[in-house]
């Protein structure tokens, strides 16, 4: 039995800011729902189910808060699921929606993940305290930074890299009004000499703590014929996981994100990433990760993503644009983070990214990671439907 | 549709403290056993799903723990649902049937001794209108059993009559936390602990996992002799807020059993999540079972009710209850939220021997 297609038909976000006291948990996801709903042109009634993700439950302090949302998100005696794979979750929820259409067991779903993380202090949400984990680790820029530094010292890289894609990913955030951040008088120097956090990590070179949602309406082709608006067309999606600290594991370059990626492209037909994939949108909570992530999905020999920044292929009049959308660098409600990759890279290639907008982007990348390095998620979305 | 079928189930015993031992700990022998009884490892099973609440385990990301016990080397697929083990067992059922994987393990856990359970549930409610009163859940429990004696659907001997019944099942039951039970008159003569709720009306609260292996089509058969086939399997959930529930009703049950083709022929056994026994009384009406049919011939969670894993673990006894010829068709419900807010209903099937 061949799977069933699997189509975006509507993508909604909510405005993205460090703290929404205007509107409640309901009201925040229902913003980001309604919006994906009048973007396709389909009303509640057209939802079979519903997928919801967010990261832990104490950002919020509400345990399963899905059941109280069960209302809010039109779900009453719909299936509702709840994700939780850390940061990757935004993409696995959306996995996890398009799997219940590939599968036919719903026709049209709605998957949406949220954040409101203004409901308490994220980073020191994300400091375990003992005995899970070992002092003097405050958030997760301290657990990523000597994955970073390891980065430097094995690459060679220079040290103004992760100043290039901070810049970059800030001004592409401005072509978006839905981004947190609006920085318009950043310049390059200023986030060079912004206050070091987590050496090498300076606080412009950070992804900020942001309360917002996304939502996507996936249906299958009888759905996607009747879409008023271009569709977005899942090629491949995929998800891996590895444990979080083993005496071999390579924190630069975890194994499960390459095993992902090769999944992915396998399932798309993806030979040769860097040519065939017009844009992408990468998980990058802290600069760095995009050369570091540009080697872990192939689109850069290993050693060599530091020079794919420095060339400026990865602006957004670049040969492979990344994060048009100003990535998680500029907007950062992390249960989300991985649903506005997924969700960006849909928007690229049905043209309605906007003013963000890649230039007759064909086929995306949407990429999500989580936990210790551990977690990925990932999909690829084109402009025409799978064949075969 | 392709077929599937849960092949193998295990879990841990019950306790009402497991401070000796770390969630992983306990999830691992269970693992071990379950993987054992299909002879295969965790690297060879082609989907993993697991269920687990972070609010139980005091901890941000505490699935994290238990995946490094699976032995996700070389990287494994694999997602989790932070939801009772019945749906990480349906979102494996899914991935199964789009051919992507043929075999899945999916587990779930939960340790409730670490906190004060009662209170922990509190912050499942509406943060703003419903959490800030504290209303706890035997306290929660406790409304909807009356509301079901006040509608003449039961009575407090009825009550203590579920409680026994299932209690002494499980005396049969080597896991259950709790087993044995005086007769319903002499329960009825011990104090209420919210009224109308008395003790033995209550599930015993304690730390527990299961895990289950599913598996599609011929190699299902090849796993195991007499496989669960799932011949259905839907969930649904009702509004959050109380007030706007009829609470002597179950739609969510009722419509999910449908969509699992529950009515479509009888069933022999059923396993119900119901963790007071006036919930069993409403299940029953909703899923129409008659006085034939076994219901919770494990204890059900009267016996055990392990937070996350409770459900996974109707769906697991109904499954072994067909490997071991004792059923054809069993019906497995698990449930979440307050007052049976959402509920899975799953039917099971063995091939005529």
């Amino acid at each position: 039995m061949s799977k069933e297609p699997v189509a975006v038909v509507g993508v909604g976000q909510t405005q993205h800011t460090a703290a929404r006291r205007d509107v409640s948990l309901a009201g925040l996801v229902r913003e980001a729902a309604l919006r994906a709903l009048e973007d396709a042109e389909l009303t509640w009634a057209d939802i079979d189910a519903v997928v919801i993700g967010k990261a832990p439950d104490f950002f919020e302090g509400v345990m399963m808060p899905e059941l109280y949302l069960a209302d809010a998100l039109g779900a009453v005696g719909k299936p509702l699921l709840r994700v939780h794979t850390a940061g990757s979750v935004g993409g696995s929820t959306a996995l996890v929606a398009a799997t219940q259409v590939a599968a036919r067991i719903h026709r049209t779903v709605l998957t949406l993940a949220f954040e409101k993380q203004s409901e308490s202090n994220a980073m020191w949400g994300l400091s375990l305290p003992v005995p899970f984990q070992q002092p003097l680790l405050a958030g997760a820029g301290g657990f990523f930074a000597p994955h970073v530094r390891a980065y430097m010292r094995r690459t060679g890289a220079p040290a103004g890299t992760g100043a290039l894609v901070a810049y970059k990913d800030r001004r592409n955030a401005l072509r978006n009004p839905y981004a947190h951040l609006h920085e318009r008088g950043l310049t390059l120097e200023k986030v060079r000499s912004s206050p070091m956090l987590w050496d090498p990590i300076r606080y412009s070179e950070t992804c900020p703590s942001s309360d917002g949602a996304c939502a996507m309406v996936l249906t299958d082709r009888a759905g996607a014929a009747r879409a008023p608006r271009p569709c977005a067309w899942m090629h491949g999606g995929a998800m891996r996981s590895e444990p979080t600290l083993f005496a071999g594991k390579d924190c630069v370059s975890p194994r499960a994100g390459r095993d992902c990626a090769a999944d992915v492209y396998r399932q798309a037909g993806i030979t040769d990433p860097r040519r065939q994939i017009d844009a992408v949108e990468m998980y990058v909570p802290f600069s760095w990760y995009e050369p570091m992530w540009l080697e872990n999905l192939g689109f850069a020999a290993e050693g060599e993503g530091w020079k794919l920044v420095e060339s400026g292929i990865t602006e957004l009049d670049g040969e492979l644009p990344v994060n048009p959308s100003g990535g998680v660098l500029s907007t950062n409600p992390i249960g989300a983070s991985g649903m506005i990759r997924f969700a960006e890279a849909a928007l690229q290639v049905r043209g309605e990214a906007g003013e963000h907008q890649v230039e007759g982007a064909r086929t995306a990348l949407g990429h999500a990671y989580g936990g210790g390095s551990q977690f990925f998620a990932m999909w690829v979305v084109g402009d025409a439907p799978p064949t075969g | 549709m392709r077929e599937v079928a849960i092949v193998a189930f295990a879990q841990s015993d019950h306790r009402p403290d497991t401070s000796d031992v770390s969630e992983v700990e306990m999830l691992m022998p269970v693992l071990r056993r379950v993987l054992d009884d299909v002879g295969l490892t965790a690297g060879e099973i082609g989907f993993t799903c697991s269920g687990s609440s972070d609010y139980l385990a005091g901890r941000a990301f505490s699935f994290t723990m238990a995946l490094d016990g699976v032995g996700a080397w070389p990287p494994i697929s694999e997602s989790h649902v932070e939801m009772d083990g019945a749906w990480a067992l349906h979102e494996a059922w899914t991935k199964l049937l789009t051919g992507e994987a043929d075999t899945a393990l999916v587990y779930s856990y939960g340790k409730s001794s670490p906190g004060d359970l009662r209170e922990v549930l509190t912050r499942q409610l509406d943060p703003y209108y419903l959490a800030p009163l504290w209303p706890d859940s035997v306290s929660l429990a406790a409304l909807q059993a009356q509301a079901l004696i006040d509608a003449g659907e039961t009575d407090e001997r009825a009550l203590a009559g579920v409680a026994h019944r299932s209690r002494t099942a499980a005396e049969a039951n080597p896991h259950a936390q709790l087993s044995g039970s005086a007769a319903p008159g002499p329960l009825l003569d011990t104090p209420y602990l919210v009224r109308p709720l008395r003790r033995h009306d209550c599930p015993p609260i304690g730390d527990g996992a299961a895990a289950v292996v599913l598996a599609a089509g011929d190699t299902a058969r090849g796993l195991c002799p007499r496989p669960a086939w799932i011949r259905g399997i839907d969930h649904r959930v009702e509004p959050h807020a109380l007030g706007v529930r009829e609470l002597t009703r179950s739609p969510s049950t009722r419509l999910a059993a449908e969509r699992a083709g529950a009515f479509d022929a009888p069933v022999d056994t059923a396993e119900l999540h119901a963790p007071f026994t006036s919930q069993e009384v409403l299940l029953r009406r909703e899923l129409r079972l008659g006085a034939d049919v076994r219901v919770n011939p494990s204890g059900g969670a009267l016996a055990a009710n392990p937070m996350m894993a409770a459900g996974l673990i109707r769906l697991g006894e109904a499954a072994a209850a067909i490997h071991r010829g004792g059923s054809d068709r069993a019906l497995a419900h698990a449930t979440s939220g307050p007052c049976l807010q959402q509920n899975l209903v799953a039917v099971l099937e063995g091939e005529p021997s």
